[in-house]
C-alpha cells in the first residue's frame, strides 16, 4: 500500500477544488438572486408611485 | 430547477463510480503500482480543461464576429471552469511526480506550457475585472481569449514533439493502455466532461443574471 496517501491527497484536493468552485458559483448566484429580487421590488414600487 | 438537480445527482454518481473504479477496479501498474491511480484524475482533468478552453475560444471568436453578449458569457464561463480543471492538473501532477520521478516539478515542455496556460487564463480573468464598460470588456477579453488559446495546441502537442520528462501519450494510441485501464480512464473522462458541462451551465446562468441585474438598474436610473 505504498503511496496510498499520495493518491488519497490527490483525489481529496482535486474533488475539493471542484466542490469549492461549484460552491463559489452557487454563492455568487444566490447573492445576485437576492439583489435581483430587491431591485425588482424597488422597480415595482417606483412603477406604482408613477401611477 | 428539478432537471438541474437530477443532472447534478447523475454527475456526482458518475464521479463516485469513476473514483471507485480507479481505486478498486483498475489493475495495478507494473512499475509505479498504487500511485499510478492518480492518472485517472490527472489526465482526464487535463483533457477536460483543454476542452473547456476550446469552448471559451469558440465563445471569444463568435463574440468578435457577432458582438452578441451571450458569446462573451460563454467565453468567460468556460475559461473559469477550464482554469479550475487546469488547477487540478497542476496540483495532482506534482503529487504523482514526487514518488514517480523523485522530484515535484521539472521544467519539461508539457509542464511548463501547462503552467503558462494556467497563468494566461488567470490573466484573462484579471483583465475582465479591470475594464468597467461591458462592451469594451467583452471585446478586449475576446481578443485576449483568442491569444491565450494559442497555448492549447502547444500543451497538447508538447509530448508528441519533444521527448522530455513527461510520459509519452497513452490515451490516443492503440497500444498504450490495458483494456481495463482504458475503461476506467474513459469513465473518469466522461464523469469530468459531464461535470464541466454542468459547471459551465451554472456559471453561464450567473452571467445571464448579471445582465438582468444591469437592465433593472438601468430601468431604475431612468425612472
Amino acid at each position: 500500500m505504498k503511496n496510498l496517501d499520495s493518491v488519497f491527497v490527490a483525489y481529496m484536493i482535486g474533488w475539493g477544488i471542484f466542490f469549492l468552485f461549484s460552491l463559489s458559483v452557487a454563492k455568487r448566484a444566490a447573492g445576485l438572486k437576492a439583489e435581483l429580487a430587491r431591485l425588482q421590488e424597488r422597480l415595482q414600487d417606483s412603477a406604482r408611485q408613477g401611477k | 430547477m428539478a432537471k438541474t438537480g437530477v443532472y447534478t445527482f447523475l454527475v456526482c454518481a458518475l464521479m463516485c463510480g469513476a473514483a471507485y473504479a480507479a481505486f478498486f477496479r483498475a489493475p495495478d501498474e507494473a512499475t509505479m503500482h498504487l500511485v499510478q491511480r492518480i492518472f485517472y484524475l490527472h489526465a482526464p482533468s487535463g483533457m477536460t480543461s483543454l476542452a473547456a478552453f476550446l469552448v471559451s475560444f469558440i465563445g471569444s471568436v463568435t463574440y468578435i464576429l457577432t458582438r452578441k453578449p451571450k458569446w462573451d458569457w460563454l467565453a468567460v464561463s468556460a475559461a473559469e471552469v477550464g482554469l479550475a480543471f487546469c488547477t487540478v492538473v497542476l496540483i495532482t501532477g506534482p503529487i504523482w511526480a514526487k514518488p514517480a520521478w523523485g522530484v515535484w516539478w521539472a521544467w519539461d515542455a508539457r509542464l511548463t506550457s501547462t503552467l503558462v496556460l494556467w497563468m494566461l487564463y488567470v490573466a484573462f480573468l484579471i483583465l475582465r475585472t479591470m475594464i468597467e464598460d461591458s462592451d469594451r470588456r467583452a471585446l478586449v477579453s475576446a481578443f485576449f481569449g483568442v491569444f491565450a488559446f494559442l497555448d492549447v495546441p502547444l500543451v497538447y502537442g508538447s509530448i508528441w514533439w519533444w521527448r522530455m520528462q513527461h510520459p509519452q501519450p497513452v490515451v490516443f494510441t492503440s497500444t498504450g493502455l490495458d483494456p481495463t485501464m482504458r475503461k476506467v480512464f474513459n469513465l473518469s473522462w466522461l464523469s469530468l466532461t459531464c461535470l464541466m458541462a454542468l459547471l459551465i451551465r451554472q456559471r453561464y446562468e450567473l452571467e445571464s443574471s448579471r445582465e438582468e441585474l444591469r437592465t433593472i438598474e438601468q430601468e431604475l436610473e431612468a425612472n
